[in-house]
C-alpha cells in the first residue's frame, strides 16, 4: 500500500509540474492586465499539434520541436493580444472574457475542421527510467525537467531583465508604470504573448507523453482554472505549486476511490476556494 | 393593466407569437415546428440569463447547470416516478429554483470575474457528480421508454403539446423579463449593475436582490430542461451541462443587447437562424464555429451594447418603443 501510494505520488507530481506551467500562463495574463484568457484551452492544443507536425513532418526531436513552438506562441499571443484584447483591456471583465472565448471558438473552429476531433498520437519514447523503487517513462521525467526549467526561466525574465521588471511594474500598477515612460501597451502584448507562450509548451509537453487532440486542451484549461484558484489569481509561483497539489490529487485519489471522483473534489475544492479565500493559498497577488 | 399594452412588452410578445404560430401555415409543419422550438427556446434560455447577466451584471457563465439540473429532476420524476410531464416540468423549474438560491447565497458574495469563474467551477462539479451518481444513470444518463408518449395521445402529439408550453413559457419569460426591468426591483439590480457599493448605500438590500435575480433567471432554465429533454427522450451529462450552450445564450444576449427585455429575444432569433443558415450553407458548414466566433468579437469590440442598445443610443425616438 505505502509503495503505491509512493509511486502515485510521484507520478502525480510529474504530470503537476506540468500543469502548473500551463496554469502560469493564465495566471501571469490574469495579474497583469485582469483579463482571463479563455482561450487558454485551444492555445494549449496548438501548442500540441504543434510539436506533433514538427515531429510528424519534418521529424523534428519533440522537446527541440518545443522551443520552436514556444516562439511561435509568443508571436501568436502578441498578435491575439493587439486584435481582441487590446480594445476592451479596461472594459467591464464581460468583454475580455467574450473576446477571448470567441478567440477559443475561432482557433477550435478552424482546428476541428482541418484537424478533425479524432486522436493522434507523438510517436516517441525515451525508454524507461529505473530507480529501484520507482518506475517512470523517460519521456514524462524529461518533460517535467523542461517545465520546472521553463518556471526558473520565467522567473529569472521576470526578476533579472528590464522587458521583465517593467510587466511586473505594469501588473502593480499601469498607471504609475506608463508615468515613468514605460510604453505599456507594448508591455501588456509582451505579457499577453509570454502567457500565450507558456500554455503552448505545456500543450508541447503534454503532447510528448499523451494521445492529442483538438478539443483536449479544454480540460486542462479548466485544470488551470483550479490551480491557479488554488495558488492565487495573478501569483505565477503560487500556480506551480497549485499544480503539484492537483497533480497529487489526481495521483493519490484514485488509489482510494473511483478515478471519476477525481474531478469532483477537484470542481468542489475550486469553489469552495474562491469563496473562502478568492486570494488563494499562498495568499494575494502583489 | 396600463403597463401591459406598452410597445416594450407587446413588440416581444408579438415576434415569439408570430414565429410560433408559423408552423400552422408552413406546407411541413413538423420540421418548421423544430425549427421554430429550437429558436424560442433560445429566445426565453437567453431572457432568463438576461435577469442576472444583464441586469444585474454577473455573468453566470455557467448558467446552463439550471438547464440541467432542472431536466435532470424532471426526467427523473418521469421516468421513475410516472410523472405526468406538466407537474415534472414544474419541478425541474423549482428545483433548479432552490438550488440557485442556496448557491446564490454563496457564490454572488463573489465579483466580476471572480463570479463568472465561480460558475464555471460550478458547472463543473455538478457534471462531475451526476456522472458519479447511479440513481441517474452515471455517464450514459436516462432514457425514456418509447410507450411514453401514448399517455399524450401520441409521439405527435406530445411533441405539439411540449411545443405549446414552450410557447407559452417563453412568453411568460419576456413578460417576467419586462416587469423585472420596469419594477423597483429591477431598479435596484440596475443599481447594483452600475455601482453596488453605492447601491448598497441608496438602500438597495443587495443580497436579496441578487439571490432573487439569480433564483429567477434560473426557474426557467430548469422548466425548459425538462421540455427539452422529454422531447429529446434521453438525458446524459454531456448534453445536460454542456459548457458551450451556455456561453451561445450570453452570444445571444449580446448580439441582441443586454439589459433590454427584446435584445435576447432579437438575439436569440437572429443567432440561431444564422447557425442554421451556416450549417446548411455548403462553404460555411465547416466553419459555423469560426463564424460565430469573429461575429462575437466584432459585436464585443465596436457594438459592446447589442442590437437594440445601439439603436436606443441612437433614437429617442425609438428608444420609448424598444424597452
Amino acid at each position: 500500500m505505502g509503495n503505491v501510494l509512493f509511486t502515485s505520488a510521484i507520478d502525480g507530481l510529474l504530470i503537476g509540474v506540468i500543469y502548473g506551467l500551463a496554469a502560469m500562463g493564465l495566471t501571469l495574463i490574469f495579474g497583469v492586465m485582469d483579463v482571463i484568457n479563455l482561450a487558454h484551452g485551444p492555445l494549449i492544443a496548438l501548442g500540441m499539434f504543434g510539436v506533433y507536425l514538427l515531429f510528424t513532418l519534418l521529424g523534428l526531436n519533440p522537446f527541440l520541436a518545443v522551443i520552436i513552438v514556444a516562439g511561435l506562441g509568443l508571436l501568436l499571443g502578441v498578435v491575439i493580444y493587439f486584435v481582441a484584447v487590446n480594445r476592451v483591456i479596461d472594459a467591464p471583465p464581460l468583454s475580455s472574457l467574450l473576446s477571448t472565448f470567441s478567440v477559443n471558438m475561432i482557433i477550435i473552429g478552424i482546428g476541428t475542421a482541418m484537424l478533425s476531433t479524432s486522436s493522434y498520437n507523438v510517436d516517441y519514447s525515451l525508454g524507461t527510467m529505473d530507480l529501484g523503487f520507482f518506475k517512470a517513462p523517460g519521456a514524462r521525467i524529461a518533460a517535467s525537467l523542461v517545465a520546472l526549467l521553463t518556471t526558473a526561466l520565467l522567473y529569472l525574465f521576470l526578476y533579472r531583465t528590464r522587458p521583465g521588471k517593467y510587466i511586473r511594474a505594469v501588473a502593480n500598477n499601469r498607471i504609475s508604470a506608463e508615468l515613468m515612460g514605460i510604453p505599456s501597451t507594448r508591455i501588456l502584448a509582451l505579457a499577453f504573448g509570454i502567457g500565450v507562450m507558456l500554455a503552448t509548451v505545456a500543450g508541447g509537453l503534454i503532447a510528448t507523453i499523451l494521445p492529442i487532440n483538438i478539443l483536449a486542451g479544454g480540460s486542462y484549461e479548466l485544470k488551470s482554472f483550479v490551480i491557479v484558484v488554488l495558488g492565487g489569481l495573478g501569483n505565477p509561483l503560487g500556480a506551480l505549486i497549485g499544480g503539484l497539489i492537483l497533480g497529487l490529487i489526481e495521483g493519490i485519489v484514485p488509489v482510494f476511490m473511483k478515478t471519476t471522483w477525481v474531478p469532483v473534489i477537484e470542481y468542489v475544492l475550486f469553489v469552495l476556494i474562491l469563496l473562502v479565500r478568492p486570494q488563494g493559498i499562498l495568499g494575494a497577488k502583489e | 393593466m396600463k403597463r401591459i399594452f406598452k410597445p416594450g412588452l407587446l413588440i416581444p410578445v408579438a415576434i415569439i407569437v408570430v414565429l410560433a404560430i408559423w408552423p400552422l401555415f408552413s406546407g411541413n409543419s413538423a420540421s418548421s415546428r423544430e425549427a421554430m422550438f429550437t429558436l424560442i427556446m433560445s429566445m426565453a434560455l437567453a431572457s432568463s440569463l438576461n435577469i442576472i447577466l444583464g441586469y444585474t451584471g454577473y455573468v453566470s457563465f455557467g448558467h446552463i447547470v439550471f438547464f440541467g439540473i432542472g431536466g435532470y429532476a424532471g426526467f427523473w420524476a418521469i421516468t421513475e416516478m410516472g410523472w405526468h410531464i406538466l407537474p415534472a416540468a414544474l419541478l425541474g423549474g423549482l428545483v433548479a429554483a432552490l438550488i440557485a438560491w442556496l448557491l446564490g447565497l454563496a457564490v454572488l458574495r463573489l465579483r466580476g470575474a471572480y463570479f463568472a469563474l465561480a460558475t464555471i467551477g460550478i458547472l463543473e462539479a455538478m457534471k462531475a457528480l451526476v456522472i458519479n451518481l447511479d440513481f441517474l444513470g452515471g455517464p450514459v444518463g436516462m432514457e425514456m421508454h418509447f410507450s411514453e408518449y401514448k399517455r399524450y395521445g401520441g409521439p405527435m402529439e406530445s411533441l405539439w403539446m411540449v411545443y405549446w408550453s414552450m410557447v407559452f413559457l417563453a412568453i411568460l419569460v419576456v413578460a417576467v423579463s419586462y416587469f423585472v426591468k420596469t419594477s423597483k426591483f429591477g431598479l435596484g439590480l440596475m443599481a447594483i449593475r452600475e455601482d453596488e457599493d453605492a447601491a448598497e448605500v441608496m438602500g438597495v438590500i443587495t443580497p436579496r436582490a441578487k439571490t432573487w435575480a439569480y433564483v429567477l433567471s434560473a426557474v426557467f432554465p430548469g422548466i425548459i430542461g425538462v421540455l427539452f429533454f422529454f422531447k429529446n427522450g434521453n438525458i446524459e451529462p454531456g448534453d445536460a451541462f454542456r459548457l458551450h450552450f451556455s456561453i451561445e445564450w450570453i452570444v445571444m444576449i449580446m448580439l441582441g443587447g443586454a439589459g433590454t427585455v427584446l435584445g435576447p429575444v432579437l438575439g436569440g432569433g437572429i443567432y440561431q437562424w444564422l447557425r442554421k443558415t451556416l450549417l446548411t450553407s455548403p462553404i460555411f458548414k465547416d466553419y459555423q464555429l469560426v463564424v460565430a466566433g469573429v461575429m462575437l468579437l466584432l459585436i464585443v469590440l465596436f457594438v459592446p451594447t447589442g442590437i437594440i442598445g445601439w439603436v436606443r443610443a441612437r433614437s429617442a425616438k425609438l428608444r420609448r418603443i424598444f424597452e
